[in-house]
């Protein structure tokens, strides 16, 4: 057995080369083709059948997308919507989630339950009514329409609280009992702890912010405030033939989220592996 | 605020300090609640404030002709009668159920399929997994743009692949025919990758001593998946499937950027319906009321699984 166990691993492992290298580049090819097309000339894109390979780089899509078009806007608008989110998912997410694990109060359980219970409510339903608080407030047509509404979510408070729950509550203890105020303590003595979950809403937080479609669509009009996704629909709808322009353009749109991918892949993957199969 | 007693965690002390302490720790529980709601307070403007209300606000428009704009008016169930009866809302909800009998279990068979087939220790196993998964991270805007133009029946690589392979030129999301197929297709690009992943997570968790001593009692690789591996796997694949049905009964991204709901609405979801009720046509009214329709859907939906859910833990309960 022990004689014959390398050949039989060896082959083993080939068969399975065969089969996974071609099918993990059947995933990666539509994004290869997305690079390349993005460097190709019009003439290569534009004609029948269309070249499969770029002759040399032509940076043409490019520099009409930084030039004639308001990408390096909107990914500016893209930027902040989703950094502001993040930001404020963090603060309010563990704010709240630490008062609902370690705070006795009036009402907990019932606000706890509702939060938790807006957790199934499908947006469609929410979004002619927060179309209209938007309105109300004047928001509409701005970046604080989009900022708002994403301010906080019930998942970064219900998943910081849970994360809370599982740490030891004694060193907290001593340092209340020490006259430390309860920011002190979540703030110098908690948080610091709680790296995994301030990874988890962050990723998932920028992910969900860089990527919405649907809700720009709806509170914004004016093309200075649109966000990547919104200004790339738009500008596909507008360019119809200038293919090499619209592939730049999504190259830009779907790069940072793609580096940030390769860069934090691991907590990424452990961030949805854990909120999926707890939450 | 009146002030409820609650336990002391200090110990009791002698009776002449006790009314001092009392009155100390009482002073201290109502920091407390100041402190908490301080902590919430922001969680809770914005999520019931733009949740809750939005809800409640919803369910009495969809009981008004409104668009958004002039003052409105009470029409009762007037709406919904209106949806039982409108022909495009059933096309909505057929291309729906399609779309989503389709996508879930198609999702869920590729991704425990991949996921085994992942589950190994070989070399190049790390890249080939993140091939798999990194689709999931492209936003749909940019799926759709990157599709529009693969199979765009002019220009599009697609058609001069089949060309080279002498197929005649398709329509593909142009085709009435094809246009809700290859969505599908597209969105399984995306998003197996996410099944994968859970998968993988699960299949890591099933203990190896489980699978060695059935191995040692003469179980095949199928006997193996079928008794050992799947009953492992059924919490994780139960939360997929509510997860996945939630993701293909919502869509609407994707379709706004690809086909905007057509050709000949062959592609028009509920969602795509909802919108364009609200924010085209402005009969925000009857928006909502289609709205609510979906939302019950996914409710029983939820609903239904949560019980399989809770069946499963009881008898896995009961088997240990």
């Amino acid at each position: 057995m022990t004689a014959r166990r390398p050949t039989t691993a060896h082959r083993s492992t080939l068969g399975w080369h065969l089969l996974l290298a071609p099918l993990a580049l059947a995933f990666a090819l539509p994004l290869v083709w997305l690079v390349l097309s993005s460097v190709m000339s019009d003439a290569e894109i534009n004609r029948f059948p269309p070249a499969l390979w770029p002759h040399g780089i032509h940076l043409g899509g490019y520099r009409y997308v930084f030039g004639n078009a308001m990408f390096p806007r909107w990914f500016l608008n893209s930027l902040i919507v989703s950094t502001v989110a993040v930001a404020s998912n963090l603060l309010f997410g563990a704010l709240g989630g630490y008062a609902f694990a370690r705070m006795r109060f009036g009402g907990s359980r019932v606000v706890l339950g509702l939060m938790l219970a807006t957790m199934v409510v499908p947006f469609q339903l929410t979004m002619i009514p927060t179309f209209l608080v938007m309105k109300w407030l004047g928001l509409i047509d701005t970046l604080g329409a989009l900022i708002v509404p994403s301010l906080v979510t019930p998942f970064a408070v219900f998943l910081f609280r849970q994360f809370f729950l599982s740490l030891p509550r004694e060193m907290e203890e001593a340092a209340w009992i020490d006259g430390c105020s309860r920011l002190r303590v979540l703030f110098s003595i908690v948080l610091p702890l709680a790296r995994p979950a301030l990874a988890t809403v962050a990723v998932l937080t920028f992910l969900t912010a860089w990527n919405d479609l649907s809700w720009p669509l709806i509170a914004i009009n004016h093309d200075t405030q649109y966000t990547l996704q919104l200004g790339l629909t738009t500008f596909q709808g507008q360019h119809h033939t200038k293919w090499s322009a619209v592939m730049a353009g999504n190259v830009i749109t779907v790069l940072p989220v793609l580096v940030a991918f390769l860069l934090a892949q691991k907590t990424f993957i452990q961030s949805l592996t854990s909120s999926g199969i707890k939450g | 605020m009146s002030t409820i007693p609650r336990a002391l965690t200090l110990a009791p002390q002698a009776p002449g300090v006790q009314a001092s302490t009392r009155r100390a720790a009482r002073r201290r529980a109502r920091r407390e609640r100041a402190t908490a709601w301080a902590f919430i307070g922001p969680s809770v403007l914005v999520i019931l404030g733009l949740s809750i209300v939005p809800v409640v606000w919803s369910l009495l428009l969809s009981f008004r002709a409104d668009d958004l704009v002039t003052p409105g008016r009470w029409v009762g169930l007037d709406n919904y009668r209106a949806l039982a009866q409108d022909p495009n809302f059933r096309t909505a909800v057929g291309n729906t159920l399609l779309y989503t009998a389709l996508y879930v279990p198609l999702s869920l068979v590729g991704g425990l399929a991949l996921a085994l087939a992942l589950n190994r220790r070989i070399r190049f196993i790390g890249i080939y997994r993140t091939l798999v998964f990194i689709p999931f991270v492209v936003s749909a805007t940019a799926q759709g743009v990157l599709f529009s133009f693969i199979l765009d029946p002019d220009f599009g690589v697609a058609n001069a692949l089949l060309h080279h392979l002498g197929v005649a030129k398709q329509g593909f999301l142009s085709d009435p025919n094809q246009a809700l197929y290859l969505l599908v297709l597209i969105s399984l690009w995306n998003s197996v990758g996410f099944c994968v992943v859970v998968y993988l997570a699960a299949l890591q968790d099933v203990p190896p001593e489980l699978v060695e001593s059935a191995r040692l009692d003469g179980a095949n690789r199928r006997q193996i998946l079928r008794h050992v591996t799947w009953p492992a796997l059924t919490p994780v694949t139960v939360f997929l499937v509510l997860w996945q049905l939630i993701t293909a009964l919502q869509v609407f991204d994707l379709i706004y950027v690809t086909t905007k709901g057509g050709p000949l609405d062959s592609t028009t979801v509920v969602v795509y319906f909802v919108w364009q009720q609200a924010f085209q046509l402005f009969t925000a009214g009857y928006g909502a009321a289609s709205a609510y329709v979906l939302a019950v859907a996914l409710l029983v939906a939820g609903g239904a699984l949560h019980l399989v859910r809770r069946r499963l833990g009881r008898t896995e309960g009961a088997a240990r």
